[in-house]
């Protein structure tokens, strides 16, 4: 493989994650709230499934990315409702959710399968395009890509640097400690889950609008969860959970390079690659083991040894919060 | 409060159960007019396609058994606080470990059927132990190990199929060659039906009943999931109490692809399992957790996804539409199911427990932080 090869494959990882980091950042923002939307692969089925059909019946590519937002931020109030309004498990209607997504977009979708429809035009970004390896790698997308990488940088300064991504923050560690400085709780959970949902919805359609053109049954099946656990890897931290979608689009693209090298290994191995990679690194973030592995190191690179290695979520996911 | 306001909320904290389903079915109707197509005939051709003859209702109920059998293993892992998604990689383990057998040693049938059902048993709980175990030790929340597992298990036996288990004839990667007829199941009337897996899915059913009624055991487990917290400060192993629930109700979901490769095909083809797991785990939640509605639930479920392919044949719709019945019923009981969150009815004390079976407490957080 020579180096414009290489910068290729390069290139097409960063478009198939764009998608995963939107719903990542979604989710992220969501979990961080102390919310936990287990839907993603649903929510994505529809999205990507409206986003497409939307597309093509106005020509209009943005309304279908419009449509999608609109959906996810649906799923999103149900589970937000269910869970904080009704007080219901997050767990079981977000399950509930993830089948019907599928179910629904396979029927509302029936007639639309295999169809030309709109795309998301082509947009390298001048001057920055032109740089050498990093140009063509990053800078000669689709503002949709561009859109992703924005993203991660805004999510992580919005948490991190703002007063409003304290208080999210704040909802989802200590809620009790939040409420009383005056922060209304459920309803940073009910904005975030919503917001995040429409980027999850937003993340569907970069799928079927951008990155795997056009729709057909089960179309994305099995990428929302790939995008949960990746939220999980990355330590709900969205630099970290960019890297992680990045990681999965590599193991994918350097599954079809083995898979060439090698053709006397069975497909099994390289298709499940990313299945193992995602149980491995889970065991990596979340085990005693990894503890002990960091205790056995030098003093010095213990910190920096854990703050890469190891996790924590945040402390009030999943918990439902009562005023007073 | 006089006594007729007080009777007319009664009636309405009892009837209230039906308001979702209805509400489901309205829905569902709604769906079908936008696509032009008459409820009414719909519902007709949904019936006659689980009921209209013989053969129809015996396919219902062939469907059933493999349903039935993993909810009520779903029933144990749900009653521990777990989320075993993984079910659907136990069941396809539990066809692949039956199939070995019957693709690989021959014999009379009251030999093969037996190693075959315990063949399965043992692949679905070993796959369901990988799960646990990356629960309690490596503290992997079950819900994505299972995810990944689901897909490994299916990846595995598409390589059987493609490759090692492939017909002589070549492969048309669809499926593998017929077994032989002593490994199968015997069936009734020409039908998928086999009268010996209907027995032993009703034994099961009776078996996760005694159980959870009877037993330390299922004392263990009630308590690991309602704290899990509490019940090991009172010594019960969280770690041995996982994974055993999650390999008993692998065992079964490994014997009711036992039965999908046995007696609804006669060969190992792909998507074996048929989505019966996640099924499975929306017929234990409208069931509310409780066993002795998971028979009729898993009935319900049954006749509408089979009656939904004859839907399909008639009307040329998608036959995902009685997914989406059977899953807005379980989103409506769900959200709108007990009468008392939404404080519609009487004052609590004097309502009678309207929804139910509680689900275990330690199913509604916890998503992340294993055992």
């Amino acid at each position: 493989m020579d180096n414009a090869q290489l910068i290729a494959v390069l290139a097409s990882i960063v478009l198939q994650a764009s998608p995963l980091i939107i719903a990542v950042c979604g989710e992220i923002l969501t979990e961080r709230s102390g919310v936990v939307n287990l839907s993603l692969d649903g929510t994505m089925l529809m999205a990507a499934m409206l986003a497409f059909v939307v597309g093509m019946k106005t020509q209009n590519v943005w309304l279908g990315f419009a449509a999608a937002a609109a959906i996810g931020a649906l799923f999103a109030l149900i589970i937000a409702f269910g869970s904080i309004r009704l007080g219901q498990s997050q767990v079981a209607i977000g399950f509930v959710l993830t089948l019907l997504g599928d179910d629904l977009s396979a029927f509302l979708g029936q007639n639309y399968t295999r169809m030309r429809g709109v795309i998301v035009p082509h947009y390298g970004i001048p001057i920055l395009k032109d740089i050498p390896v990093i140009g063509p790698i990053f800078f000669n997308h689709d503002i949709v890509v561009y859109f992703a990488m924005a993203l991660i940088a805004v999510t992580w300064w919005w948490l991190n640097r703002t007063q409003p991504g304290l208080r999210l923050r704040g909802s989802g560690e200590r809620p009790t400690a939040a409420f009383a400085r005056g922060v209304d709780v459920n309803r940073q959970r009910y904005f975030y889950t919503i917001l995040g949902g429409a980027l999850v919805g937003i993340a569907g359609a970069a799928f079927s609008l951008n990155v795997k053109i056009g729709w057909s049954d089960g179309h994305i099946r099995g990428m929302g969860w790939v995008a949960l656990a990746i939220v999980i890897f990355g330590g709900w931290s969205p630099i970290r959970g960019a890297f992680g979608a990045l990681l999965f689009g590599a193991t994918k693209a350097l599954a079809t390079v083995l898979q060439r090298a090698f053709p006397q290994v069975s497909v099994v191995a390289f298709n499940s690659l990313p299945w193992v990679l995602m149980i491995l690194v889970l065991v990596a973030v979340g085990s005693d083991y990894t503890e002990r592995f960091i205790n056995a190191m030098p003093k010095s690179w213990r910190r920096p040894l854990r703050r890469v290695l190891r996790i924590s979520p945040p402390m009030a996911l999943g918990t439902p919060f009562h005023e007073g | 409060m006089t006594k007729a306001q007080n009777g007319g909320r009664a009636w309405l904290v009892r009837f209230w159960p039906v308001v979702p389903i209805v509400g489901a079915l309205i829905f569902t109707a709604v769906l079908l007019m936008l696509f032009g197509a008459s409820p009414t005939e719909s519902a007709q051709a949904l019936w006659t396609g689980a009921f209209g003859d013989r053969n129809k209702f015996l396919g219902v109920m062939a469907f059933w058994v493999p349903l039935a059998l993993c909810s009520a293993g779903l029933v144990i892992t749900f009653t521990a606080g777990l989320w075993n998604i993984g079910v659907e990689g136990q069941i396809v383990m539990g066809a692949v470990f039956a199939s070995w057998v019957a693709l690989r040693m021959t014999g009379p049938s009251w030999m093969l059927i037996p190693m075959e059902l315990a063949a399965a048993m043992i692949g679905g709980a070993l796959w369901a132990a990988l799960s646990g175990v990356l629960k309690t030790r490596f503290k992997v929340n079950e819900i994505f190990s299972g995810v990944a597992l689901n897909n490994i298990a299916i990846i595995i036996s598409l390589y059987l199929i493609s490759g090692p288990w492939q017909p002589p004839e070549g492969g048309t990667f669809r499926g593998t060659a017929p077994f032989q007829t002593a490994a199968l199941l015997p069936r009734l009337l020409e039908s998928r039906f086999s009268v010996l897996s209907f027995v032993l899915t009703i034994l099961a059913v009776v078996g996760v009943y005694s159980i959870l009624r009877g037993t330390t055991w299922g004392l263990k487990l009630k308590a690991l999931g309602k704290n899990p917290y509490s019940s090991f400060l009172l010594g019960v192993s969280s770690e041995r109490e996982t994974i055993l629930a999650m390999m008993f109700c692998g065992a079964l979901a490994g014997l009711g692809g036992a039965v999908r490769v046995l007696s609804w095909y006669d060969s190992l083809r792909q998507q074996i399992s048929g989505n019966i797991g996640f099924l499975a785990l929306l017929v234990v939640m409208l069931a509310g957790y409780r066993i002795l509605w998971v028979p009729f639930i898993a009935f319900f479920f049954s006749a509408v996804l089979n009656g939904s392919i004859t839907l399909q044949l008639r009307t040329q719709l998608h036959s995902s539409l009685g997914g989406i019945l059977t899953g807005v019923m379980v989103l409506f009981v769900l959200l709108f199911g007990s009468a008392r969150q939404l404080g519609i009815g009487l004052p609590k004390e004097t309502i009678g427990d309207p929804s139910g079976g509680a689900p275990p407490a330690a199913l509604s957080g916890d998503l992340e932080g294993g055992s």
